[in-house]
């Protein structure tokens, strides 16, 4: 909590200094686009680790896993942000939480009733988005602070980040640890080509593949924001 | 004091309704798609059957547990043209490598077994998880009591596979499938 107070007031300064107007394009997109990269949740950020961990032993695990947090992420900080001046200080902590758990709830029972396979997939992991840290980061840091247009582009960024960070480390582990993408053959596709059949990397789908991966991809994250710091 | 009150009750109540009304949406669609599974598992372990498999079940108490409470079983019979084709029903093993296995199995009305499905297990992904395998599970069709020490894991003396690097996995589906069986027996007579 402490470091994503830091970084978002870091943030703050850096931004260009805006006019009256509540509508302001360039704010908003800024908002957006910092959880891609500046602010990627789980590069920069390193928030949300318990959920990627675990349920990134395919793609499509990631990619549902990376929706259902980002739904949550954008309607607990519209809800936030649009209660923001109604809940006093001392409670704000409670009433957040309630908020979350609401709309993290409300996601399992649609999942549950819409999407089985993926509910069944990602288990105990959906309830569990009531604690991960990025969602009250989010709303403790920025949508109890900013209006609603801004709280909604940051909750997408956030989001999507997110997701795109699942997808890249389910994919990993996916191809390497059973040798499909999404199901389909990839590397056991590959290797029958040339006759052979493919031996899995079974220890990617397992939970120390999930450090091994996440540990790569935080390093190659750092080596490419070191190059672009060089350039400037 | 009465401000933090008032709003944080009136939050509690609104999300609470909120919840109550999504709950009621999804009731149905979520029973539904629970009923839907265990059709279509029933579906894969009995042969061909044309009834309606979720009236012509029926839960029988199969003994006591540690603290004396009823266990209970339900036995679903698939029938083709009135006939009964065999039963289908579900057994757990305990003795998993991570938890509970929970296994379908379908028995001809002459204890002879028809098929097994996982319905849900967390057994170690590349080793313990190829219970899942038709290949391995197609092993057990055709298998009975009559088999006797054959139905166990080639480790134990029996005619199952085991995995190389994983014989808790297979030993605990092989030997729940057995205790399957001798309740269905005990059950229902039948099965020599």
């Amino acid at each position: 909590m402490a470091d994503s107070n830091v970084a978002s007031s870091e943030i703050a300064e850096l931004e260009p200094v805006s006019g009256a107007s509540w509508l302001n394009l360039r704010e908003v997109s800024g908002d957006l686009v910092r959880g891609l990269w500046e602010e990627i949740p789980l590069f920069r950020l390193v928030l949300g680790m318990c959920p990627t961990l675990a349920v990134t032993t395919s793609a499509v695990n990631g990619v549902g896993m990376g929706i259902a947090t980002a739904f949550v992420l954008v309607s607990s900080n519209i809800m936030i942000s649009l209660l923001r001046k109604i809940i006093p200080d001392m409670i704000r902590i409670p009433a957040f939480i309630i908020v979350i758990a609401s709309f993290v709830t409300i996601t399992d029972l649609m999942m549950a009733a819409f999407t089985p396979e993926l509910h069944h997939a990602l288990g105990i992991f959906i309830p569990l988005i009531v604690v991960n840290c990025i969602v009250l980061a989010r709303a403790e840091a920025f949508a109890s602070k900013n209006g609603p247009l801004r709280s909604t582009a940051d909750g997408l960024g956030m989001g999507l980040g997110f997701t795109i960070v699942l997808i890249l480390l389910g994919s990993l582990r996916e191809v390497l640890g059973n040798g499909t993408w999404f199901g389909m053959p990839a590397l056991t596709g590959i290797m029958e080509l040339f006759n052979y059949e493919y031996q899995p990397m079974i220890v990617m789908v397992l939970p120390p593949g999930a450090f091994i991966g996440l540990g790569l991809f935080v390093a190659l994250a750092n080596k490419i924001e070191e190059r672009r710091k060089g350039k400037k | 004091m009465g401000r933090l009150i008032i709003v944080l009750t009136a939050i509690c109540l609104v999300a609470t309704i909120a919840l109550a009304r999504v709950y009621d949406i999804t009731k149905g669609p979520i029973a539904e798609q629970e009923r839907l599974r265990t059709v279509s598992a029933i579906k894969a372990v009995l042969p061909a059957f044309n009834n309606d498999i979720d009236k012509d079940a029926k839960e029988v108490v199969v003994g006591k547990d540690k603290r004396d409470r009823d266990i209970r079983m339900k036995f679903y019979t698939g029938k083709r043209d009135e006939s009964p084709v065999g039963m289908a029903f579900q057994v757990i093993a305990p003795d998993g490598y991570a938890g509970d296995i929970s296994i379908l199995m379908g028995v001809t009305p002459e204890g002879e077994i028809t098929g097994i499905e996982i319905i849900s297990q967390r057994e170690t992904p590349g080793l313990g998880n190829k219970i899942l395998q038709e290949g391995w599970r197609g092993e057990f069709k055709g298998r009975s009591l009559e088999d006797g020490p054959k139905l166990a894991v080639k480790k134990d003396g029996g005619e199952i596979d085991q995995f190389s690097g994983a014989t808790i996995s297979p030993r605990a589906v092989t030997n729940a499938v057995k205790r399957g069986l001798e309740i269905y027996r005990k059950e229902f007579n039948h099965g020599g």
